[in-house]
């Protein structure tokens, strides 16, 4: 550690205004601020009273350890559904893991040298500091997208998104849409054969040459995917080996899916420590999945062959898809979500109604919850200056009542 | 004539090309931008159109604007673009009609284009009919090149094609290519649109709003 301080020390006059690199300051200082705790606090003699050493940096950091229960998951789903898929008999617990984690790791590289790439060339041309906003946004990405989905369209969908969702609005904290929601959406419908359907979800070649390679023309869909092409005269929700799904083996989360968001257990876990840091808000958690489940009921109340994601019961609902990852990981996002208290109950509730709305009544998007997220981050502002407005009246009422 | 007359001509007639674009300074005819520029061939012919019922209509309007009551001028301005509008449908759909169906309601949509109203009000009710002529003339072509700047980026990314014709070659699709069906939807021309704008606000800082 003390080397790694002096090191840096003796980097920093380069990197200082009339430096040999002045114009990579702000990388420099984003390492700096990486590695160690800035030595700088707010002056005791202004008027900030509460020292906390809390900054986004730790915030970012706590999600992604919030998130690390899906992911370690999600690497052992997806070897595991490529075993189930390659038809063999045992399923090593080693292979699998290693395999999972060989195919998952050029993705989240990737993304985030894409992603950081972006943001530090953009810092160095405004001249600030770089925002630590893509470190989160860099994992969620890979981990709510199928596991086949393409590199390439990866690195695209993810600057795409940076550079017009995030950065032409004016950087980290300044986005009106969740960055990683908005990649996984341009890479949806930009790429729907790709993004969706039954091929995309369970990986069938090798991870970098490693692995069994599944047997030609293997498909298998999501359930929700199978719920909304199916006939809609009964619900049989099959697995990778043609087994009969149970609503536990959705629970556990060894369903073939996105990446990151198959196991509700560990989606409840990183809930604990985003609640438990204070950093999600319980209410938004709350109020969408009460909203998801009062619509998942009023849709099973009243159920029709025509739409067949109805015959689901409410319960079924919050555990397929990403209705759970959505939730805890996506409509809690401080920045795109509504900031008053009144309005958090609101604008979750809403995004439950609307995913459940949206996957059961549009059979074209098996997956509602990503765009009820989006729709309610554009409404999120609407929703906070209606709060704020109604007490203000509620208090000029009362001021003039006196 | 005059030499402050002729330079004032040239400026009537190249200024909607760059620096008073009607579509990227202005931020009028949107609306059309998004429904045609999904190919090239299409957005091209709404491109010709818009110049020919724009440099028209101008001149008509010019031509009778002394004539015409203030109180129902814009009908009369309506009146005549429609009557250029049908005019130009008929047209297309004569001599070329697998454009004239992929335009479809557009065509005759060019009566409601911003673009029109505001050249015949700002410019055609005050002035000669060989300058509202060359206003019509650079604000028609002013939209058009916006119009086939973003239907060449459309259809290139979104379909693979040029006019129709394969640009993106096959050995690409082997690869793994595939083209972006979300550049084919109309919220791309929006985007398309705002990077345009900027670019062209990048060169032309005077034009920077704060």
């Amino acid at each position: 550690m003390k080397a790694l301080r002096k090191l840096l020390d003796r980097a920093k006059p380069n990197f200082r205004p009339g430096g040999k690199f002045s114009a990579l300051e702000s990388v420099f200082d984003g390492f700096e601020t990486f590695l160690f705790t800035p030595n700088t606090t707010s002056a005791r003699t202004g008027a900030v009273h509460i020292h906390d050493s809390i900054d986004s940096k730790r915030t970012m950091i706590i999600v992604v350890l919030a998130l690390m229960p899906c992911f370690l998951f999600g690497i052992y789903n997806t070897g595991y559904q490529h075993w189930l898929a390659c038809g063999e008999a045992t399923r090593p617990f080693w292979p699998m893991v290693l395999y999972g984690l060989l195919a998952i790791l050029p993705r989240v590289a990737l993304t985030y040298i894409v992603g950081l790439g972006i943001e530090f060339i953009v810092a160095q041309i405004r001249r600030e500091e770089i925002q630590e906003g893509f470190l989160v946004t860099g994992i969620l990405i890979p981990m709510i997208c199928p596991i086949e989905t393409p590199l390439w369209m990866l690195c695209v969908a993810t600057a795409f998104s940076v550079i017009f969702v995030k950065e032409v609005f004016g950087g980290t904290g300044y986005n009106i849409f969740n960055v990683a929601l908005v990649a996984r959406a341009v890479l949806f419908f930009s790429y729907p054969a790709q993004m969706s359907g039954d091929k995309a979800f369970v990986a069938t070649g090798t991870a970098l040459g490693y692995g069994p390679v599944a047997p030609d023309g293997f498909t298998c869909a999501t359930p929700l995917g199978q719920i909304a092409t199916g006939d809609g005269t009964q619900l049989a929700l099959t697995g990778v080996d043609g087994q009969a799904l149970s609503w536990w083996d959705a629970f556990v989360g060894l369903i073939p899916g996105s990446f990151g968001e198959t196991s509700v257990i560990c989606i409840i876990i990183g809930a604990i420590i985003l609640i438990g840091c204070g950093i999600a808000s319980w209410k938004i958690i709350l109020s969408g999945v009460a909203g998801g489940l009062v619509m998942g009921f009023i849709a099973h109340a009243c159920q029709t062959p025509l739409y067949p994601a109805s015959m689901l019961t409410a319960f079924d609902q919050l555990l397929y898809g990403g209705f759970a990852f959505a939730i805890v990981f996506m409509a809690t996002d401080p920045v795109t979500a509504a900031r008053t208290e009144t309005g958090k109950w609101i604008y979750g509730f809403l995004v439950g109604v609307i995913a459940v709305l949206i996957r059961t009544y549009n059979n074209g998007y098996p997956e509602g919850a990503m765009l009820a997220v989006l729709l309610m981050n554009a409404f999120a502002p609407l929703i906070d200056w209606c709060v704020v407005n109604a007490n203000i009246r509620r208090r000029r009422a009362r001021f003039t009542a006196k | 004539m005059t030499m402050a007359e002729k330079t004032s001509n040239k400026t009537v007639l190249f200024n909607p090309f760059s620096k008073n674009n009607p579509v990227i300074v202005q931020i009028l005819g949107i609306c059309s931008e998004l429904a045609v520029t999904a190919k090239l061939e299409p957005a091209i012919v709404m491109g010709m159109s818009v110049i020919a019922v724009l440099a028209f209509s101008n001149v008509i309007i010019s031509l009778i604007r002394n004539t015409i009551p203030n109180s129902i001028r814009i009908i009369v301005q309506l009146v005549v673009v429609a009557g250029l509008v049908i005019i130009v449908s008929e047209l297309l759909k004569a001599y070329a009609y697998e454009v004239s169906l992929q335009l479809s309601v557009f065509i005759g949509l060019i009566i409601t284009n911003c673009i029109l109203m505001g050249r015949l009000e700002a410019f055609a009710m005050a002035n000669k009919p060989w300058p509202s002529f060359l206003d019509g003339i650079g604000n028609g072509i002013g939209y058009t090149i916006i119009l086939v700047i973003v239907a060449f980026f459309r259809e290139l990314l979104g379909s693979g094609t040029l006019m129709g014709y394969q640009v993106v070659p096959q050995s690409f699709y082997d690869a793994g290519y595939v083209n972006n069906g979300l550049m084919i939807l109309p919220p791309m021309a929006l985007v398309v649109v705002a990077c345009i704008i900027w670019v062209h606000r990048s060169i032309n800082k005077d034009l920077q709003e704060d």
